[in-house]
């Protein structure tokens, strides 16, 4: 069975973000880039399967600047996935195309049988690239998957939705799958495998070269602000009693949040 | 004038309030506000689509689509949007949305900004502002190379207010015929019958400072008090005191309601960033130098094992309950 992963290097969840003086972007110096957590749940996954299915083979694959992306394919490869992909690529592709990016690649690679990929990236959270993968290679998909059972061709997820609910899927492979937290917990990289995927093969795509021309950029991002500076926080005085009375006092009178 | 059209969702017989909030946009921005509501309740609803500004109410009466299923849903707006062909598609960053719009959009060629918090309808443009890296920062998205504009907002983004009725004129689809490969077995209910963190009006979430997972009992009381939705931290998520559908940061949900009361919660910068939208935001926490003080509205420095009772119980004298 032919496994990819779809996966994107993104900031630290620690990082502090600051602001290109002219508003473009954010500034890189000083970030340390990881693979999305949620991706990382993916290969996971795509481990797990690989396991029930004996003479697997995972691919994983990430569009962006090849020279820090192959990281993220690095720390993926060190977890156990086989081969690595980059699609080389500018730093600011939108969700459509990344996604129409990486659906060109995987058909060039021929065969994927089920695509995993996290639920959204916290760097944009626009959560689109998987579903629009999967629109274009007119597969099936489930988002925001926290359970997950194979059966011959057949996949049963279990979707979160609000409240804590629930939805039950029946799908049919070739499929996409992404996941959210709940699913598994993610192996750290151990040393041997990490000695293991220096030596392992990272494939080099160019995202021209997939047809993706500028037509394929339907949303662009600019006037990159933070959010305003908070007022200092008013400190409640007195014992617990005198506190609360007035914590409820104002958030009735004052900040009318009752 | 152009047209928008918003995807109207709704449970129990209700259209939910995420979606009067974007009728409600669409109408006062002078858009030829337009409605499509899905489910074998779809016609009953469309007086309630008319009095929050739809001038037309676009149905798929079809018991197939009382659930949510991703490929028959896509068929049916497919249809829709095919015969009316709007400029701007308004929809909720809900999970439907979510995992609808951005798939519709690779099959229209289209754009597709998600988690928007407010609109700017200029023209022939609708920019949205919307938060990235969690909330750590805001960017503006515009589209490009796209012949409709698909936007999914947030939930609690604007107050809800009395708009000029439309016309709501029902129109009626049917729901086009495919080969189905997706069969949704079955939706299992939640435990809690609360409202959804990203939907919540008041949020309160705990943090290691309560010391273990059965003191998340203290939270419970006070929400049930307050009507609010219980939350919290990753670090308790992780150590396994609560699901993880409860994670409040960068990893979790992003939440906004109008109070969020962080108790035990030290804020880390992921945390930080999935509620600093809150509009009052109140931390009480024993650690003056805690993070979320820099964060907050209000803040008590002290012990939540003493002030949690106190507040449930003023809250519940308070508001007669």
């Amino acid at each position: 069975m032919k496994i990819f992963v779809c996966i994107k290097q993104v900031p630290d969840t620690e990082a502090k973000i600051k602001i290109k003086s002219d508003g473009s972007g954010i500034d890189p110096a000083g970030i340390k880039w990881v693979m999305n957590p949620y991706d990382e749940i993916a290969v996971e996954e795509a481990i797990k399967l690989r396991d029930l299915n004996p003479g697997s083979q995972i691919n994983v694959i990430t569009a962006g600047p090849k020279e820090r992306a192959v990281e993220a394919l690095r720390t993926a490869l060190a977890m156990g996935a086989d081969e690595g992909i980059v699609v080389h690529g500018p730093d600011n592709l939108d969700a459509y195309s990344t996604a129409k990016a990486l659906a060109e690649a995987i058909k060039k690679e021929g065969d994927a049988q089920v695509i995993f990929t996290g639920k959204l990236s916290i760097d944009t959270n626009q959560a689109s690239v998987s579903q629009m993968i999967a629109e274009f290679l007119g597969i099936s998909h489930a988002t925001v998957v926290s359970k997950l059972q194979f059966a011959g061709d057949t996949v049963t997820v279990e979707r979160d939705i609000e409240g804590g609910a629930k939805e039950k899927i029946q799908l049919k492979t070739p499929c996409l799958i992404a996941a959210n937290k709940g699913l598994n917990m993610p192996r750290y990289a151990s040393l041997p495998g990490i000695m293991k995927a220096k030596k392992k093969v990272i494939k080099e795509y160019e995202v021209a070269a997939l047809g993706i021309t500028d037509a394929d950029r339907k949303v662009s991002y600019s006037q990159y602000s933070l959010p305003a500076d908070k007022p200092p926080v008013k400190l409640l005085q007195g014992d617990a009693s005198a506190q609360v009375s007035e914590l409820i006092h104002l958030l009735r009178d004052e900040a009318k949040a009752l | 004038m152009a047209t928008t059209l918003v995807f109207v969702e709704h449970q129990d017989g209700q259209i939910k309030r995420s979606s009067q909030e974007l009728l409600q946009i669409a109408t006062k921005n002078n858009q030829k506000t337009l409605a499509v509501v899905f489910g074998s309740q779809a016609k009953a609803l469309a007086p309630a689509c008319a009095q929050n500004g739809a001038q037309e109410v676009h149905v798929v009466a079809d018991a197939k689509l009382d659930n949510y299923n991703s490929e028959l849903f896509l068929a049916a707006l497919s249809a829709v949007l095919e015969k009316i062909k709007p400029q701007f598609v308004l929809a909720s960053s809900s999970s439907t949305g979510r995992d609808l719009f951005p798939r519709l959009g690779a099959r229209l060629g289209t754009g597709v900004v998600s988690d928007a918090i407010e609109l700017n309808f200029d023209g022939a443009n609708l920019k949205a502002k919307k938060p990235v890296y969690a909330g750590k920062a805001f960017a503006i998205a515009e589209f490009k190379n796209s012949s409709m504009q698909i936007v999914l907002m947030r939930a609690n983004q604007i107050p809800l207010s009395s708009v000029t009725a439309g016309a709501g004129q029902v129109v009626e689809h049917a729901l086009p015929a495919i080969d189905l490969k997706t069969i949704v077995q079955e939706v299992v209910k939640g435990a809690s019958k609360k409202m959804d963190l990203t939907e919540a009006n008041i949020v309160i979430s705990g943090g290691r400072g309560l010391k273990e997972a059965g003191n998340f009992k203290l939270l419970n009381e006070l929400a049930d008090v307050l009507g609010a939705t219980v939350g919290a931290s990753r670090a308790v998520v992780d150590a396994g005191w609560v699901g993880h559908d409860m994670q409040v940061g960068q990893t979790g949900k992003t939440v906004a309601p109008t109070l969020y009361i962080a108790v035990g919660v030290s804020g880390a910068i992921q945390h930080l960033a999935g509620m600093s939208g809150s509009k009052v935001i109140v931390a009480i926490n024993n650690d003056a130098n805690a993070p979320i003080f820099q964060k907050a509205t209000y803040g008590i420095v002290g012990d939540l094992f003493e002030i949690l009772p106190k507040l449930t119980e003023e809250f519940r004298k308070v508001l007669g309950k």
